[in-house]
C-alpha cells in the first residue's frame, strides 16, 4: 500500500514543477478549440443578424416593394426622403412615455434588488415573482393585457373591488393609452433589470456590509456608499439599454393597439411603410436611420459616463 | 495581419455573400390549361386559403372528396393561413407558394404574369364569369374568385324593429336618426366599429360606388379627388364620423373584439355593423351557437338612393390563381374551375355567385323586393388606385386613416373633419400628379 503511493508520487514529481512546452499540434488545437465552440453561435449570429442587416442596407438604396422581382437602384433618395419628412420623426414623442417608464422601472428594480439581496423572508419566491413576466412571450403579454384594460376588464374589476368605480377607457386617449402600454412594458422588463442588479449587488463582498454595520451605517448608508458605486457599470448598462429600448418599442403597442390612438412608435411606422404601403426601400432606410440614432445615443452616453473600474476597497 | 484582422475579414466576407436577392421569372407567361379528360389529370396540389375554419372543421376535405369524383387522380391538400397577406407575400419571394393560392392584394397587377399561370383570355372568360377585368393583364386572365361579395350593413332585425324602424334608411342623415332611436329605445349598441380589428374600418372604402351608383367609381378614385364634396368616400367617411361623433358606438372602441361581436350582434347586444354579404353566414352560425334566431340577422345597403333606388356594388372576393412554378398546373386549374363552377361553396356561404347566369342567394330576397340595383365595379384603374394609395401613404385599404377618423370623431384626437379630409385629398392628388396622370 505505502509502496504504491510512493511510487506514484515519485513518478508524478518530475512533471509537476516544470511542465514541458506543449507540442505544436497541441498549441494549434488550443487556438482552435474556442472557435469550434463558437461556430454555432457565430453562424447563427451572422445568418440572423448581420446578413439580414446587410440585406437591409442594400434594400435601403432601392425602390423595392417587398415582393416584386424587379427593383431599381435609387441612390440616396430614400435617405433624403426620410430626412426631409418631419412627420416621420414626430412619432418619437411617444418614446417619451417609455423613457419616463424606464426611469420608474430602474428605480423599482433597484429597490427590489436591494431589498431582496438582504435576508428577507420568502426572498427566493419574490425573486421568482419579479422575474417571471420576462419569461412570457411578448405576444401573449399583449393579448393578456388587452383583456386587462378592456371596458369592464380585469383592471376595472380589481379597482371596483377596492371601491374605486372607474369608467375609464384605458386605451381610449393617446395619453392614457401610452401610459398604459408603458406600464405593461415596465411590468415585462422589470424582471430583467432586477436580475441584473441583483447579480451585481451579490458580487459585492459581504464583509463590506458587516464592516459598515459595525461602523453604524444604516441600510440607506449601505446603499448609498456600497451598493450604488459597486453596481455602477451595470447601472450604466441598464440605462443605455432602457434608452435604446424606448426608442425602438414595438411589440407591445403593435399587438395591443396596432399603433392606433397616437401609440404609433417609430418601428411600427417603419413596419407600416414596408408592409402596408409596400415601400420596403424607404422602410429599410428608416430602420437604418433608427439604428444610427441608437448607436449615436449610446456613444454619447458612453462619453458622458465613462466605463471606469469599480474599486470598493 | 494579426488574428483580429483575419477575423474581421472573415466576418466581412461572410456578410457579403448573401447580399443578393431576386428570383428570375423563367416560367413567366405560362398557361394553366383547362383539363381535357378529367380522368387523366393527376398530381398532388396544395391549396392555400384564408379559411382556416373550413380547414379545421374538415369542410374543405369534403369539397376535395367531391372533386375527386370527377378528378380521381388529383390529390388536394389544404393549408389554412391566418395572417395570409403578410405570410404569403414573403413566401412569394421563393417559388414555393402552393399550387393554387389566393392572389394577395400587395401583388402589382403588372407582376401577375411573373407569379401566376394564365387561366385563358379575357374575351373568352367574360362570357361565363364576372369580374374578369380584376385580374386581366394584357388580355389574359390570371385569377378567378369563387364568390362575389357585396358590402352592406349586417344588422339585427329584431332590434331595429324594437326601435320602431321598419324601412331601410334612404339617406345618411336618416341612418344616424335611426341609430339614435335604437340608442334611445333599446339596450343595444347602435353601431359597433370593431376599431381594434382594423380591417373592419378599412372596409368602409367599399362604400365606393354604392353612394352615387356609379360602376366607374374606381376610375374616379384614380382620376379625381375621393374626398371632394359629394364623392363616395367622403359621404361614407362623413357618415362614419357622424355615427361616432353622436356617441352611437361601443363605449371603448380601442378594446373591441371581432369574434365577440358576432354572437353579440346575433343576440341583439349590437344592432349594426358595416361588413359584407360574406359575413351573413358567420353571424347566422353565431346565432345558432348562441341559441337565438338566425333569421334576426338582416342585411341592408348603404343609405343612399339614386333615382329612387338603392345601389349595391358587387365585387370579387380573393381571386384564386395557379402558381406559375407549379408542377401540376392542369390539376391546379381543374380545382379552380371545379370549385368555381361545380362546388356548393357559393350556396354554403349564402354568397353571390361569380357565374353570370346563376341566381342570387335567398338572404338577398329583401334586396330583390326593394329593387336594389346591383352594379359591377369596373376595375380598369384598380392597379392605379393601389399605386396612388401606396405612394401617398393614405391607406384607403389600410385601417390607420379610419382609426384616426374615429379618434377624431370621439375627441381622442384634435382637429376638424374638414381639415382631416382636406389633408387626405391633398396627399392623394399630389401623389396622383407625381405618378403622372
Amino acid at each position: 500500500m505505502t509502496d504504491t503511493t510512493q511510487k506514484a508520487a515519485v513518478e508524478v514529481i518530475p512533471a509537476a514543477p516544470v511542465p514541458a512546452p506543449p507540442s505544436r499540434r497541441t498549441r494549434v488545437w488550443r487556438g482552435v478549440t474556442p472557435w469550434l465552440f463558437l461556430i454555432a453561435p457565430l453562424a447563427l449570429l451572422v445568418t440572423f443578424t448581420y446578413a439580414p442587416l446587410l440585406n437591409m442596407v442594400a434594400y435601403s438604396f432601392t425602390d423595392w416593394d417587398g415582393v416584386s422581382p424587379v427593383l431599381h437602384y435609387t441612390g440616396a433618395e430614400n435617405y433624403q426622403e426620410v430626412f426631409t419628412r418631419p412627420d416621420l420623426f414626430e412619432v418619437f414623442w411617444v418614446s417619451g412615455y417609455y423613457l419616463a417608464a424606464s426611469v420608474v422601472q430602474i428605480v423599482l428594480a433597484l429597490y427590489f434588488a436591494t431589498v431582496l439581496s438582504f435576508n428577507v423572508r420568502f426572498r427566493n419566491f419574490f425573486k421568482g415573482v419579479l422575474f417571471f413576466p420576462y419569461l412570457i412571450n411578448g405576444v401573449a403579454i399583449g393579448f393578456v393585457f388587452l383583456y386587462f384594460f378592456q371596458d369592464g376588464g380585469t383592471l376595472d374589476s380589481v379597482l371596483s373591488l377596492i371601491g374605486v368605480k372607474t369608467d375609464h377607457a384605458w386605451l381610449g386617449t393617446p395619453g392614457s393609452a401610452n401610459t398604459s402600454l408603458a406600464a405593461v412594458s415596465v411590468w415585462r422588463y422589470l424582471g430583467l433589470n432586477f436580475v441584473l442588479f441583483l447579480g451585481a449587488i451579490q458580487s459585492v463582498p459581504g464583509e463590506l456590509y458587516e464592516a459598515a454595520e459595525l461602523d453604524g451605517a444604516n441600510r440607506w448608508h449601505q446603499f448609498r456608499h456600497i451598493i450604488a458605486p459597486g453596481i455602477k457599470p451595470v447601472l450604466t448598462l441598464t440605462v443605455i439599454l432602457s434608452i435604446s429600448g424606448s426608442l425602438s418599442v414595438f411589440e407591445i403597442p403593435y399587438i395591443m393597439t396596432g399603433g392606433a390612438t397616437g401609440t404609433e412608435t417609430f418601428v411600427i411606422q417603419t413596419v407600416n411603410l414596408a408592409f402596408r404601403f409596400n415601400k420596403t426601400g424607404l422602410a429599410s432606410a428608416a430602420a437604418i436611420v433608427l439604428l444610427l440614432i441608437i448607436l449615436l445615443v449610446t456613444w454619447v452616453q458612453r462619453r458622458l459616463v465613462p466605463d471606469d473600474k469599480v474599486d470598493l476597497v | 495581419m494579426n488574428r483580429r484582422t483575419v477575423l474581421a475579414m472573415a466576418v466581412g466576407a461572410a456578410l457579403l455573400i448573401p447580399g443578393c436577392t431576386g428570383t428570375g421569372g423563367s416560367s413567366q407567361g405560362a398557361d394553366a390549361k383547362a383539363a381535357g379528360d378529367p380522368s387523366k389529370v393527376s398530381g398532388t396540389i396544395k391549396v392555400l386559403t384564408v379559411r382556416t375554419d373550413l380547414v379545421q372543421d374538415g369542410t374543405l376535405k369534403k369539397y376535395a372528396a367531391e372533386f375527386n369524383k370527377t378528378y380521381p387522380k388529383v390529390k388536394v391538400e389544404f393549408e389554412g393561413i391566418t395572417d395570409y397577406e403578410s405570410e404569403v407575400k414573403i413566401r412569394m419571394n421563393t417559388e414555393n407558394y402552393g399550387d393554387v393560392l389566393l392572389i394577395p392584394a400587395v401583388i402589382k397587377k403588372s407582376d401577375y404574369p411573373r407569379f401566376f399561370a394564365s387561366l385563358g383570355t379575357q374575351q373568352e372568360r367574360e362570357k361565363k364569369y364576372r369580374f374578369t377585368d380584376f385580374t386581366a393583364v394584357g388580355g389574359k386572365v390570371y385569377g378567378q374568385s369563387p364568390v362575389a361579395v357585396s358590402p352592406g350593413f349586417v344588422y339585427n332585425k329584431r332590434i331595429w324593429k324594437e326601435a320602431g324602424v321598419t324601412q331601410w334608411p334612404t339617406t345618411p342623415a336618416e341612418f344616424v336618426a335611426d341609430l339614435k332611436a335604437i340608442k334611445a329605445k333599446t339596450d343595444a349598441i347602435p353601431y359597433y366599429t370593431n376599431f381594434s380589428a382594423g380591417w373592419t374600418l378599412s372596409s368602409w372604402t367599399s362604400v365606393d360606388g354604392a353612394v352615387t351608383c356609379d360602376s366607374k367609381a374606381t376610375d374616379k378614385l384614380a382620376e379625381g379627388d375621393p374626398w371632394a364634396k359629394g364623392a363616395d368616400l367622403r359621404v361614407g367617411d362623413q357618415l362614419l364620423y357622424d355615427i361616432v361623433h353622436e356617441g352611437l358606438i361601443e363605449k371603448d372602441p380601442t378594446t373591441s373584439n371581432w369574434e365577440e361581436s358576432k354572437p353579440r350582434t346575433a343576440k341583439g347586444e349590437i344592432a349594426t355593423q358595416w361588413l359584407g354579404t360574406w359575413a351573413i353566414v358567420q353571424f347566422q352560425d353565431a346565432a345558432k351557437k348562441a341559441g337565438v334566431n338566425p333569421d334576426d340577422i338582416g342585411f341592408m345597403p348603404f343609405p343612399a338612393q339614386t333615382g329612387g333606388k338603392f345601389c349595391a356594388t358587387i365585387g370579387p372576393d380573393y381571386n384564386q390563381a395557379v402558381n406559375v412554378h407549379s408542377k401540376y398546373k392542369e390539376a391546379a386549374r381543374a380545382w379552380i374551375d371545379w370549385f368555381t363552377d361545380k362546388s356548393t361553396y357559393v350556396e354554403d356561404n349564402l354568397a353571390l355567385p361569380p357565374l353570370k347566369d346563376a341566381p342570387l342567394p335567398s338572404v338577398l330576397k329583401p334586396y330583390e323586393d326593394q329593387g336594389v340595383k346591383f352594379i359591377e365595379l369596373d376595375d380598369t384603374q384598380g392597379a392605379k388606385v393601389k399605386q396612388i394609395d401606396n405612394e401617398s401613404e393614405v391607406g384607403i385599404f389600410a385601417p390607420e386613416y379610419r382609426q384616426k377618423l374615429v379618434d377624431l370623431a370621439r375627441g381622442a384626437r384634435k382637429g376638424s373633419l374638414d381639415d382631416f379630409l382636406a389633408d387626405l385629398s391633398r396627399r392623394w392628388t399630389d401623389s396622383r400628379k407625381n405618378l403622372g396622370s
